[in-house]
């Protein structure tokens, strides 16, 4: 009983492909990231820094773009996490348990991604705007939702909820339920189950699907455009901002703006990709047996 | 521990997986849940350890009435058909888990914790693989970590889930003896699942033959095998 299973299994090529039509395939995949993906951004950074960094820097430093910048991160801040748990709640309710409205719940969870994020905004403008029966209760309690913060909070949550529940509930429903019974079994409560269980199998799932919904929350655009109103320093967030200055042909601070935006994003893939190589051994090694 | 299951039946939606069944299970016997797959025996087995609790019945634990006893206070030491090893843990902490789980007034000391586990490591005869993930270890081993986790906890009875069904045939062999020495060393009331009649008649003090949701027969393997109660078993048990 010394046999060890070998964790890495070597692929042996299995495709017959000539080498001349492997090349062909992978080149003209490479072709479409470069001008798909690639190129945009690097005209994005260019244009941001036309005219210098110094000018570039300058259009970044304007009160305006501080309170953009300040805003986007604060409501990337609440929406995310939130959006996190409620993710975690809705996977574990649809992969470990079965009840009625199950598949109605899993299209709900859907129902943003298939929503115009405009309609989405659209929507909660008429929910809680000032001609609707809630509204006209918020205005007379001094609360404020349309053309405000919460507004935009409620729009980024709305637009970004399915990215963690898409994420879990796959890798979630692949474990099954077994680990957690098994915790069960030894005396764990539901608590520490899910604390030291399910939560670390599904880590590396959740992280991406949080990257993706904070990548999804800071960018969001026609869903916030409709219910912040587009203050000025109040309630425009960064993708708004960029618009604005763009429209006014600003195009340097708003590019600058958009090399921001797009380095945020890019910071948080190099997370997840540092993430992953520093936790490599880790990974491998708990890979589904 | 003995245990007394009276008139269990259990329905999914309308679906029966058990129709009413009693069984008494003397304390520190062998016994083999033996049928085919649909039978009925995973899901009393189940209801034992607590995973499932029954549309109508009882279950007795040394008299008491258990039916409505949570999974945690059954403490019953349950190996799963797949192990269902914390992929995330090493062998140790796999182990350690059940006693880290204590509340923290029966919880032992963190050395108390890693004697009981080495112990148990080397019942198994496994006492080298403490810090391995269950990832790089053989199918076989997984089986007896599986078993030292269950028996971590001080378990009132030992309840396994077709713990030989993903092992080849030698390693069967091996670890079928395994477990009757287990069995026998800790004089643990142990009840296991098996499709495989061979393994039950060899293994188990009591074959309890299942067919469709209901018990055909209980009895000695002799027993079975010279005056089998119906068809089904006689086939069954001939194959």
């Amino acid at each position: 009983m010394s046999d060890v299973a070998h964790s890495v299994h070597r692929a042996t090529p299995v495709t017959t492909e000539p080498r001349l039509t492997r090349r062909i395939l992978t080149g003209t995949v490479v072709a479409l990231v470069a001008v798909l993906l690639f190129a945009p951004l690097i005209a994005v950074f260019a244009e941001a820094l036309r005219e210098g960094w110094a000018a570039s820097l300058e259009g970044l430093s304007s009160p305006d773009a501080h309170a953009a910048i300040r805003l986007t991160l604060i409501v990337a801040a609440i929406a995310v996490p939130l959006n996190a748990v409620f993710g975690i709640a809705a996977a574990w309710a649809i992969t470990k348990f079965d009840f009625r409205g199950k598949a109605f719940l899993i299209t709900l969870i859907d129902l943003p991604f298939s929503v115009s994020p405009v309609v989405a905004g659209l929507a909660l403008v008429l929910l809680f705007g000032a001609n609707s029966w809630l509204g006209a209760w918020l205005i007379a309690h001094d609360l404020k939702i349309v053309f405000a913060f919460p507004g935009i909070i409620l729009a980024t949550m709305f637009v970004t909820f399915p990215f963690v529940a898409r994420e879990l509930i796959p890798v979630m429903m692949e474990q099954g339920r077994a680990e957690e019974e098994a915790a069960l079994t030894l005396g764990a409560s539901g608590w520490r189950t899910f604390f030291t269980v399910t939560l670390p199998n599904i880590r590396w799932a959740l992280l991406y699907g949080v990257l993706l919904c904070n990548a999804r929350a800071m960018g969001e655009f026609g869903a916030v455009a409709v219910i912040s109103g587009k203050i000025r320093g109040e309630t425009t967030t960064m993708p708004i901002m960029i618009e604005m200055l763009y429209n006014e042909y600003l195009s340097v601070a708003a590019f600058s703006l958009a090399a921001a935006l797009a380095l945020l994003a890019l910071v948080t893939l190099f997370l997840k990709s540092l993430l992953e190589w520093r936790y490599a051994d880790l990974l491998a090694a708990t890979r589904r047996h | 521990m003995f245990v007394e299951i009276e008139e269990i039946a259990k329905e999914f939606g309308t679906e029966r997986a058990l129709h009413p069944v009693s069984l008494s299970i003397p304390s520190g016997a062998l016994i083999a849940l033996l049928g085919p797959s649909g039978s009925g025996k995973t899901t009393l087995l189940r209801i034992l350890a607590g995973l499932e609790f029954p549309t109508s019945g009882r279950v007795l634990f040394d008299g008491t009435d258990a039916t409505g006893m949570s999974v945690q206070e059954r403490r019953a030491g349950f190996v799963f058909q797949h192990y269902a090893l914390f992929r995330h843990m090493t062998v140790f902490e796999n182990v350690a888990y059940g006693l880290r789980a204590r509340k923290r007034h029966e919880r032992p000391t963190g050395a108390e914790i890693g004697r009981r586990v080495n112990r148990l490591l080397d019942l198994i005869q496994l006492p080298d693989i403490g810090s391995r993930y269950p990832s790089q270890l053989s199918g076989g081993q997984r089986q007896r970590v599986a078993l030292a986790r269950a028996l971590a906890i001080e378990p009132r009875m030992l309840l396994l889930d077709e713990p030989f069904g993903a092992l080849d045939a030698k390693v069967r062999k091996e670890l079928r003896q395994g477990l009757r020495e287990i069995h026998d060393t800790t004089g643990l009331t142990t009840v296991f699942v098996t499709h495989d009649q061979e393994e039950a008649m060899e293994l188990a003090d009591l074959v309890v033959v299942m067919s469709m949701g209901r018990i055909e027969q209980v009895g000695k393997p002799s027993d079975i095998r010279a005056n089998p109660a119906s068809d089904f078993v006689r086939s069954f048990t001939a194959a």
